[in-house]
């Protein structure tokens, strides 16, 4: 509020009807809290399970000045989703989470006020460092992923200690040159943000983070994915 | 990217002086190996790196410019690249080993979104919300 600056918040949903209200909760109580302008972008894929109903009772519930709604028709990736959302985006800075419960909005000030200390371009939640954390995961997934942090590590010296975390601010101009850039899916597309990040010579900050994994029991990490993984982070090893 | 450039102000600075093409073209590809080097990607890192010690390795083990070293450097030398191999791959799997030992486990943090679920679903029925 003090100079000028505004947080936009972009909400990539799919089937989160539970989930919406409680995170739009959770971030009207720590923006409010704060006093940093806000505005909450729902960015819905046309989710069957009436997501976008939910969300346009949050928008009556809270104003359309916080709430805005910019839904699609299906599932299209996550890049476009971004660049979908910031298209009437109001912010200077924009927040990129997730809606499912795992990234906690108590964070948020911890990264706004990272950002203005170092004027970075971007800020990164990171699970790897300070008092960072995962809860719910087994040794099995804690292992397949400090496994493949370290392999990451190795092959991209990426400068970053959590690459497929996709809790981070961004200045908007930094998103939206990044997004532009990136051509991968799934956790190699925040991976590859990081990257492109570091090869334009953009700066960096990390915030620990705790993130609290629900899904987990449902969706267990399968040989498909880690398989992805890898081919992901070979084509970026190979091409930046 | 940057080779493409170069090439054109070749030609456009051999038709515009009197300087033969040739030794502009040597000069300008000269330019072209930082532009390489600034730019590689982390394969071509690793490929320049593993050239470079792999030629330093051969160059001692093997005696390939007849240095006659001292024969203590041969036997160093040569088990080397096995050894370095070893040594990474145990630092490798300490170091792994170590951050999922000590990888934290938010247990507050949980327990805290339980109870602001609750707070937030009450608030929100007080408000209009219908789950």
């Amino acid at each position: 509020a003090e100079n000028g600056d505004k947080y936009s918040v972009l909400l990539p949903t799919y089937n989160e009807r539970e989930n919406l209200p409680l995170i739009v909760w959770l971030l009207v109580k720590y923006f409010g809290e704060s006093g940093y302008e806000y505005e909450i972008i729902v960015i819905d894929d046309g989710s069957p399970d009436g997501t976008l109903e939910v969300a346009e009772q949050l928008q009556k519930i809270y104003g359309e000045d916080k709430i805005l709604l910019r839904p699609r028709a299906k599932k299209l990736g996550l890049g476009t989703a971004y660049i979908h959302g910031i298209k009437h985006a109001r912010g200077n800075y924009v927040f990129i989470m997730d809606a499912d419960l795992s990234h906690h909005p108590k964070f948020i000030p911890e990264f706004i006020k990272k950002q203005r200390e170092g004027g970075y371009d971007l800020v990164s939640g990171t699970r790897y460092r300070g008092d960072g954390g995962v809860y719910g995961w087994d040794l099995r997934r804690k292992l397949i992923s400090r496994g493949a942090n370290y392999v990451t590590q190795v092959l991209l010296r990426p400068g970053a200690s959590d690459l497929t975390g996709s809790f981070r601010l961004y200045k908007k101009e930094v998103l939206v040159s990044l997004v532009e850039r990136c051509v991968s899916k799934g956790y190699v597309f925040q991976m590859e943000m990081i990257v492109r990040a570091r090869q334009l010579n953009y700066t960096i900050g990390e915030v620990p983070i705790s993130f609290v994994d629900r899904v987990y029991g449902e969706s267990k990490l399968g040989g498909n994915e880690i398989v992805s993984f890898l081919k992901g982070l070979l084509t970026l090893f190979a091409t930046t | 990217m940057g080779c493409s450039v170069l090439d054109h102000c070749v030609t456009q600075e051999a038709e515009s002086t009197d300087v033969p093409p040739s030794l502009l073209a040597s000069g300008l590809l000269a330019l072209k190996f930082p532009i390489i080097l600034l730019t590689m990607t982390k394969l071509l890192e690793w490929v320049f790196g593993v050239s470079v010690i792999g030629a330093a390795w051969a160059l001692v083990t093997f005696d390939l410019l007849n240095l006659r070293l001292p024969v203590a450097y041969k036997e160093v030398a040569w088990p080397m690249p096995v050894y370095l191999l070893v040594v990474f791959g145990c630092y490798s799997l300490a170091t792994v080993g170590y951050r999922v030992a000590t990888f934290n486990d938010c247990e507050e943090a949980s327990k805290e979104l339980q109870d602001q679920i609750k707070e937030a679903k009450e608030d929100l029925r007080k408000k209009g919300l219908k789950m």
